[in-house]
């Protein structure tokens, strides 16, 4: 019996919520003492072989020659022949936007039960039990699922990651299943290498900026921090930043290690989208905002003076 | 073209989340009940302005639920659409409510299954593909723009680090998120038609369940912020490397 980790490549990259993945699979398998497989589908610059660090000694690598930008229903196809042929119980995703397309799809085809942004291992005293955030992060719920065969799919940011030595063997064979009934025409990079909900440390603004073109500062921060940026609804409404950077209750949820809020003042539906974030600071000129009581440290201070100076700290604690 | 919108009725965006019954159950005590934003502010309103722009589409809204889903499906009439269907059956679990959509659809003939990206309860992002699991359909995730010429579809959705074009022949399955479409207020003549819009109610199909939720959990309350002085920037920094270590 195995766990099949389902290794996420985008334009040719493993993409970091992968090794997450990795970890959660490798800590549940040595509970279980079921074998621990990765499939991965397509040209992958990155070396396959060295996800053994974490923990995945065989990969088994599909379609190894195709270029392509995202994972289609072909693939859910394939990963359900192997998931098969291998006898997988537990099938692992991260809950980006690959694994939402691709989870549900395997899930139907295995009649597994299928639990999305789980974040925590399994119960399995009493059966197989997982905990996942619900409502907007405001709650956690713990699910059992009933089923022989099960499908997660693992939040970003959620799961520690863990190193050991080791490399990967990998086999190679080629993408069989029915091309994809829906055609790519086109596809373009919109965001930066790191993604939102990927990245471990979030720079976010909001109206308290005045306009679009003081976002110098905040990205000079975020630049510091090596951070992805983020923003509150109305700067995305207003076109001050583009739509895919509006975090909260409609927008993206994450939850990085740091979040940094800029001239946001913290209402429910922004809470809602980054309250699992493991650290929160606040740089907010009113000191009743109520960002400040969702804060493990805060600024009351103008951004415009505050920013230049975090950045110029970091800039002096790099350079000692 | 035959257009089924999938609607879900959540709480208000601002209610208090809390729970009874040893935290088995969600306290519904005050909340205020919605229509899923992602449901009404993109899937619906594009289904709406694909049927202005094509007068003899058809347009269902469905949801599956309890009575008390009966005021939020006839929201979501009031902004259009052509008639309702509600099952009977409190939503337990994505892969019932799928199992319960992919009947009607595969009964009903639709050609394009409108989803929202997520729910803002259960925020499983699996419905939409649980459907097309089931009915074998195409599916399209996290669309962000969708055009429809005759039974090809051209649509913009979301991947890893960018988006992409695609198309495709109906039917498909689509989930929807922001840049879809506007969202709209219903105006007086839409409240007033969707009170004498059909409101079909038809009992579930018989299916065992996948999942069940065991218990409920509230986080663990913030221990207060730290201020640190305008000033103090420096101190800042410290903090966030040396106590917090997240950088
Ligand atoms: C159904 C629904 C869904 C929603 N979903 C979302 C969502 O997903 N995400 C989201 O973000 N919002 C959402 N909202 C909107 C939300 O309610 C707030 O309106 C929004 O988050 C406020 O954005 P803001 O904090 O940038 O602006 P404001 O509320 O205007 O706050 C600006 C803040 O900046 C501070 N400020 C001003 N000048 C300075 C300065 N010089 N230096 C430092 N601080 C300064 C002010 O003190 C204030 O606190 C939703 C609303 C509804 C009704
Ligand atoms: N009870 C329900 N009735 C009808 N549609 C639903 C229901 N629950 C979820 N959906 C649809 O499925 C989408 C995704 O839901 P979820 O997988 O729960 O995040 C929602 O945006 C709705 O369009």
């Amino acid at each position: 019996m195995s766990i099949l980790v389902y290794i996420d490549i985008a334009n040719g990259k493993i993409k970091k919520a992968t090794h997450e993945v990795i970890s959660y699979g490798a800590d549940l398998a040595a509970v279980t003492g079921h074998t621990l497989i990765g499939v991965a589908i397509g040209n992958c610059q990155d070396s396959l072989e060295e996800l053994g660090s974490y923990g995945l000694k065989e990969i088994v690598h599909l379609g190894k020659e195709m270029e392509r930008n995202a994972p289609s229903e072909a693939d859910a196809l394939a990963i359900t022949a192997l998931a098969i042929e291998r006898k997988v119980k537990t099938l692992l995703f991260a809950h980006t936007l690959s694994g939402k397309l691709l989870a549900p799809l395997t899930a139907t085809k295995l009649k597994a039960g299928i639990v999305s942004g789980v974040i925590s291992q399994p119960e399995l005293g009493n059966g197989f039990c997982v905990k996942r955030a619900v409502f907007s992060g405001k709650a956690f719920a713990k699910i059992a699922i009933k089923t022989d065969v099960r499908v997660l799919t693992i939040n970003p940011n959620s799961y520690p990651v863990k190193q050991v030595a080791g490399v990967a063997t990998v086999s190679t064979a080629a993408l069989t299943t029915p091309p994809s009934r829906i055609r790519t025409i086109k596809a373009e990079n919109t965001a930066g290498a790191l993604s939102l909900t990927e990245a471990g440390i979030v720079v976010s603004a909001g109206r308290g900026l005045k306009g679009p073109e003081n976002w110098g500062m905040v990205e000079e921060l975020a630049g510091q921090l090596n951070a992805a940026l983020a923003c509150s609804r109305p700067v995305a409404d207003a076109h001050w930043r583009p739509h895919h950077e509006h975090v909260g209750q409609t927008g993206v949820a994450i939850a990085p290690n740091l979040y940094v809020a800029i001239g946001i003042s913290g209402a429910i539906q922004h809470l809602a989208g980054v309250n699992r974030s493991k650290v929160i600071v606040v740089i907010n000129k009113d000191p009743e905002a109520p960002f400040f009581k969702a804060a493990d440290y805060g600024i009351v201070g103008d951004a415009f003076e505050v920013v230049p100076k975090f950045t110029a700290a970091l800039k002096k604690v790099k350079a000692s | 073209m035959k257009i089924l919108v999938c609607i879900s009725k959540t709480p208000d965006t601002t209610a208090k989340i809390a729970f009874t019954d040893n935290n088995t159950k969600f306290d519904n005590n005050g909340v205020q009940w919605i229509v899923n934003p992602w449901d009404e502010w993109f899937a619906l309103v594009r289904a709406i302005e694909l049927k202005e722009a094509d007068p003899s589409t058809v347009l269902h809204l469905l949801t599956v639920g309890e009575a008390d889903a009966d005021p939020i499906i006839r929201k979501a009439l009031a902004l259009g659409g052509d008639e309702a269907i509600r099952i009977n059956a409190a939503p337990t679990e994505s892969q019932f409510v799928a199992h319960q959509i992919a009947a009607i659809v595969k009964a009903g003939n639709y050609d394009l299954v409108l989803t929202g990206k997520e729910t803002i309860d259960h925020n499983g992002s699996t419905v939409g593909g649980l459907i097309a699991g089931e009915t074998e359909l195409p599916f399209i995730s996290l669309a962000t723009k969708l055009d429809c010429q005759g039974s090809k579809l051209t649509i913009t959705r979301e991947i890893e680090g960018g988006q992409e074009i695609c198309e495709v022949e109906l039917p498909v399955v689509v989930s929807a998120q922001k840049g879809m479409a506007e969202a709209r207020i219903p105006n007086m003549r839409g409240i007033m038609a969707a009170r004498t819009k059909p409101l079909k109610v038809i009992e579930p199909t018989a299916s065992s369940p996948y999942t069940e939720t065991i218990q409920f959990e509230l986080p663990a309350p913030k221990s207060g912020v730290k201020l640190v002085a305008p000033d103090q920037v420096e101190e800042l920094v410290r903090l966030l490397h040396e106590e917090a270590k997240v950088i």
